[in-house]
């Protein structure tokens, strides 16, 4: 493999993650790394969090493990198509990078307000990139009078959080009953939301935006309500989830779309008719495969922990082989920090039936949620509690009945409820 | 100096908060936030809280990151 090339589309935390695995498994071709980001990649946590309260510059999360890499770095270089067949990379600046493997991670960007000629009204932002964050911190350096969250998922709250402790007023607008309700369910979430109250965000759940409007400057001022009425704003954060950076395979015949890439269980990206590609992996937000723990129901996440462990997976069926690299099947797994909650979760809630607060309680601010679907265990969520979390990964591992028995000292009888999570979206 | 800090793993033991006190705190019960980019002169302190951490979540990498000419935009 010494005179391979392995180009990595999309220099962040999965193409790092994936490349090094490469060179600690001995990979001695040359690697080129390409990001349409003019930086060395960087971690993103941060910057709805530390770096939104100025604890944090926008500038100072690179990523360790940069340094010793022996990479190509052609970054500030969008890439803008995908010759399969020429086994070469498209660059928008005209060139073309060919490549032995490739690794797609070019992961996900913030979904913006769907309205583009209200999108570009000043004072609104998103959330996703370095410069985002810069971008938000120095609107929130001007004291906005209000700034107006829309979407209360985690970075929504995240941001929320950050902002208030800025000490500004915030008032956050989501569809759903309760924050993270997508995710945690209605329970959990009904806990968050007291906590966001007592933050002092004027937090508005049932509530749809449907205009957004600025002023003669093209500054924006209100957003417009479902049913009436309106919220003066001066600037607004559009925290309306992501869409996978998948423009640019369009045409390919591969199997891509805004919900990621598709591949199989060793990171090998899909054609329309399902069949791998030897030479073309995927890993880390952008990838979509079927996971074996969930019945193989395909699943996209947006977990740091995921694109680091996917990354590696895919360098190593690139290497090895997919046999010999197996399935891949990383528990799901990711934090979130807001309003003084560290919140952990392992596993997927999606289609629970039931949650449990399996030990600790809401009412001393410390818990752990267990979820469960047709008495099997899926997922186990804790808040301010995460020591007690790992004993609940073989039960999630295992499927075992639900609610599972950790034989923890702590823990109460297990009531489950209906955890209140959305329906199962179309797939 | 780039530090990162696998906050999947990290069971908020608060060792390298004593390790390296200005670059790593908890905020509240267990949020841990750290200097992702702490200064050279904090060398041995944040070598001290990569060997403390007894979940082994703390990453550092030494030494100035790739210039600008390793990198060919
Ligand atoms: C604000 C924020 C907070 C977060 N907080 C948490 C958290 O607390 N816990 C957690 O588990 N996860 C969190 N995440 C999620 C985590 O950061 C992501 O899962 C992770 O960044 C995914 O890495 P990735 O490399 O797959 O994709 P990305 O980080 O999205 O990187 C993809 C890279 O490819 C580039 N790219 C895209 N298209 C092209 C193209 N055509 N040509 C060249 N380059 C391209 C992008 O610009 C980007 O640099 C957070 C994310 C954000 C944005
Ligand atoms: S020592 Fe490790 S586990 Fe403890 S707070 Fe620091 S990083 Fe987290």
């Amino acid at each position: 493999m010494r005179n391979e090339t392995i180009v990595v589309a999309g220099a962040s935390l999965a193409g790092l993650r994936g490349a090094e695995a490469l060179r600690q498994r001995g990979f001695a071709g040359r690697l080129i790394l390409v990001g349409d980001e003019p930086y060395l990649p960087y971690d993103r946590p941060p910057l709805s969090k530390h770096v939104l309260t100025g604890e944090i510059a926008p500038g100072a999360t690179t990523l360790p493990g940069v340094r010793g890499l022996d990479a190509e770095w052609r970054l500030g270089t969008p890439v803008s198509g995908l010759d399969r067949a020429g086994r070469a990379l498209l660059l928008a600046d005209g060139g073309r990078l060919g490549f032995d493997r490739l690794l797609i991670a070019t992961g996900a960007r913030a979904r913006p307000w769907p309205n583009a000629d209200e999108a570009r009204l000043s004072g609104i932002h998103t959330l996703r990139g370095r410069d985002d964050a810069a971008a938000l911190a120095s609107g929130l350096a001007a004291r906005p009078a209000r700034v107006l969250i829309l979407g209360a998922g985690f970075i929504g709250c995240e941001a929320a959080s950050s902002i208030r402790a800025l000490g500004l007023p915030v008032t956050v607008v989501d569809p759903g009953p309760a924050p993270l309700a997508r995710t945690l369910g209605h329970v959990v979430g009904s806990f968050v939301a007291g906590r966001m109250q007592a933050a002092g965000v004027d937090y508005r759940p049932g509530t749809r935006v449907t205009h957004l409007e600025g002023d003669g400057a093209g500054r924006v001022r209100r957003a417009r309500l479902a049913g009436g009425g309106a919220i003066d704003a001066d600037l607004v954060v559009v925290a309306l989830g992501a869409v996978r950076n998948t423009d640019w395979l369009a045409g390919t015949g591969l199997a891509a779309n805004a919900g990621g890439v598709s591949c199989d269980g060793a990171c090998r990206v899909l054609d329309a008719a399902g069949r791998p590609e030897a030479a073309i992996f995927a890993a880390g937000d952008v990838a979509r495969w079927p996971h074996p723990l969930y019945g193989g129901r395909p699943v996209a996440l947006e977990h740091w922990g995921n694109a680091v462990a996917q990354g590696a997976h895919a360098a190593r069926a690139m290497l090895d082989g997919p046999e010999a690299a197996g399935a891949y099947a990383e528990l799901p797994a990711f934090w979130s920090s807001q309003f003084g909650l560290n919140i952990k979760s392992l596993g997927l809630t999606e289609g629970a039936d039931a949650v449990a607060i399996a030990q600790g309680n809401p009412r001393t601010g410390r818990f752990l949620a267990v979820y469960g679907r047709a008495g099997r265990t899926l997922a186990a969520v804790s808040v301010n509690a995460g020591r007690w979390l790992p004993a609940y990964e073989a039960p999630i591992r295992a499927a075992a009945p639900f609610p599972p028995i950790t034989g923890g000292a702590d823990q109460p009888a297990l009531k489950p409820v209906p955890p209140g999570l959305p329906a199962p979206r179309a797939a | 100096m780039r530090v990162v800090v696998d906050l999947n793993r990290c069971q908020a033991y608060a060792q390298c908060c004593y390790a390296a006190p200005d670059r790593f705190v908890l905020q509240g019960d267990e949020i841990l936030v750290y200097d992702p980019a702490p200064p050279d002169r904090d060398r041995a302190a944040v070598e001290r809280a990569v060997q403390a951490c007894p979940v082994r979540a703390i990453r550092v990498e030494h030494g100035d990151a790739p210039a600008a000419a390793g990198i060919s935009a």
